[in-house]
């Protein structure tokens, strides 16, 4: 950094005083720099990026003199967005296939943030992999946890008890509330929509105050255990999350205030992306998504886990299948998880948190699946036990993996602005993509 | 249900229960005919999941899996079937769209592949790298040196 600044400090120097010999021009010092860079440039043509799909040995040489006569009467044009791109939310490469404005087909690239979850599960206890389930789905770290620690739970047959149940759900539940503030927040900045990122923000710092007064952490919260909690709600643990639903209730509000009848919002999402019931299905598409194509289906509902049976709410869904729709559903969701931790604040038994648990987890010889309604869809989790202390094989079923799936049959036709749009409303995390 | 496709089956089928969940462990020949029975007349219409596991000490090395669930019966089933080394599968891409990418990841971390899959190749590793990491033999240190050499410009990711 100073070798540079200085170069330009002197420069700028230099050309006042109009004395320039001793030192470099620009454009020298630029050529050796690009030869260093040369040195670590790959023999096969490849950028220092390592950008894949290419294989140098396809690569034709460049020809300049005539012209591709294919490529031109197509009237296509493929051009590439990301992986560095700051509407992709992430590290997600999507090549657009254009003809003029209009997508034609796409295909995105992932892999980019591939950590290989999967592959460190089998080499770790059951207890040692809880805080790496955190990192997949980043901004619902709890969600994960919780479909983590009830299938080891359900594969070692105990269950958590019934105050650990309720703190689980009211966590889980503020979870998927911060989860959809930063959705709310970040896609609406796609769109050209700069305040309700402030709003958002704002609103979501209070979530994360009561995270990081339950467990010390803001957003890889590793808040469960296997067969409960670690950690008893602190003092005052109710009184602040009931503050936080009065104080949050009007907010959703004043979101709404700000988009659902602005003109400029109904324009850019009204009609942009839509994905039919039916292709939806198809495609396993799960979550706010599916149930904007008006698919009434929620695993909290379908296929209760934790104590969801004990609570009223209702499931939310749109008729379109649109980039609106899909705005409103997660409006009323984060609604229906208010009412939801209403009612769990309401009703925290007394009791342990924690279930009698063997300190060396042992599970029996088998196999599980089991899923939870994650703020982005059908999160699963499929364990392989061989009866030692690590896992043989866990799958995790990631929602925004399979949900991205359906960008390009959201996208074909539409324009380009409207890539960045779908990308912001199917709400992807490429922690939990590339895992 | 599953008494019927055991009449029509016969033997190719067993199904078991673990933990209250159902799953049946099918042979590769009856593959794609009775995902497809299971899509069209038994209503499992969601592919929740495809994936695999690897036992390199038995003779038929992996298992591969199909996790399904009906919307009309709010049921999920296991479907899972075993395959040797360097045999393939059919793909049910055709039954279900989003089999895809499903199909690619297990391709790409176990080397199984899909017959008739429009698009078989690697999905989250880089399209030339050597190795499919979700194998047992394969280490969790190890890596494609060479592959990082040339693309990264680095001696080694570690």
């Amino acid at each position: 950094m100073s070798g540079y600044r200085s170069i330009w400090g002197s420069r700028a120097g230099n050309d006042h005083c109009n004395d320039p010999p001793e030192i470099p021009r620009l454009a020298d010092e630029g050529a050796r720099l690009r030869d260093d860079a040369d040195k670590k440039a790959s023999p096969g043509g490849l950028g220092t990026d390592g950008i894949r799909m290419t294989d140098p040995n396809t690569l034709s040489p460049l020809d300049l003199e005539t012209p591709d006569k294919t490529f031109l009467d197509a009237n296509e044009l493929i051009i590439n967005m990301g992986p560095q791109h700051p509407a992709t939310h992430g590290v997600l490469r999507v090549i657009l296939r254009l003809d003029g404005e209009k997508v034609m087909g796409l295909e995105c690239v992932i892999g980019y943030l591939h950590r290989g979850v999967e592959k460190i599960a089998e080499n770790r206890t059951y207890t040692m992999f809880n805080p790496y389930v955190d990192r997949m789905d980043y901004v619902a770290a709890v969600s994960n946890g919780l479909g983590y620690c009830e299938a080891v739970e359900k594969l070692l047959n105990v269950g958590a008890p019934a105050r650990a149940q309720y703190i689980r759900v009211i966590l889980t539940e503020l979870n998927r509330i911060a989860s959809h503030q930063l959705w709310l927040g970040t896609h609406a900045l796609d769109i050209g929509a700069i305040t309700p990122l402030f709003y958002t923000f704002r609103d979501r710092e209070e979530i994360l105050k009561i995270f990081e007064k339950y467990c010390g952490a803001r957003l890889t919260t590793h808040a469960f255990r296997i067969g409960g909690l670690q950690y008893e709600a602190y003092e005052g643990f109710e009184r602040e999350v009931k503050n936080f639903l009065t104080f949050f209730t009007p907010k959703i509000d004043e979101y709404e205030e700000l988009l659902t009848t602005n003109r400029i919002w109904l324009e850019r999402t009204k009609g942009v992306g839509t994905i039919s019931g039916p292709d939806a299905i198809a495609l396993g598409v799960t979550g706010p998504v599916l149930r904007a194509s008006g698919v009434k289906w929620d695993i909290r509902k379908a296929q209760p886990y934790a104590n969801y049976k004990n609570f009223e709410f209702e499931v939310p869904t749109g008729q379109n299948g649109d980039t609106y729709d899909r705005y409103l559903v997660r409006i009323a969701e984060m609604r229906q998880s208010c009412r939801i931790i209403e009612q769990a604040v309401a009703g925290v038994p007394e009791g342990p948190i924690m279930a009698k648990v063997p300190k060396v987890m042992k599970p029996p010889v088998g196999e599980i699946y089991h899923s939870i309604e994650a703020p982005k869809g059908e999160l699963g989790y499929f364990i392989v036990s061989d009866g030692s202390t690590q896992p043989y094989r866990i799958r995790v079923r990631p929602p925004s993996f399979v949900n991205l799936q359906a960008l390009e049959v959201m996208c074909r036709g539409q324009l380009v602005a409207d890539v960045i749009a779908v990308i912001g409303t199917l709400d992807i995390v490429l922690g939990e993509v590339d895992r | 249900m599953v008494a019927k496709l055991k009449g029509e089956y016969g033997s190719g089928i067993e199904p078991l229960t673990y933990l209250g969940q159902n799953y049946m462990v099918v042979d590769r020949s009856l593959i794609p005919e009775l995902l497809q029975v299971l899509r069209n007349e038994e209503q499992f219409d969601y592919c929740v999941d495809i994936t695999a596991v690897h036992y390199p000490k038995r003779e038929k090395q992996f298992d591969v899996l199909w996790v399904l669930y009906s919307f009309a019966r709010n049921e999920r089933i296991r479907v899972k079937t075993q395959i040797g080394e360097g045999e393939t599968i059919p793909s049910s891409v055709p039954i279900w769209a989003t089999a895809n990418w499903l199909e690619r990841e297990v391709f790409d971390m176990f080397g199984i592949k899909f017959d008739g899959h429009p698009d078989m190749k690697r999905i989250l590793l880089p399209d030339g790298w050597k190795g499919h990491p979700l194998r047992k033999d394969y280490g969790i240190l190890q890596q494609d040196n060479e592959w990082v050499q040339i693309n990264l410009g680095i001696e080694s990711g570690q």
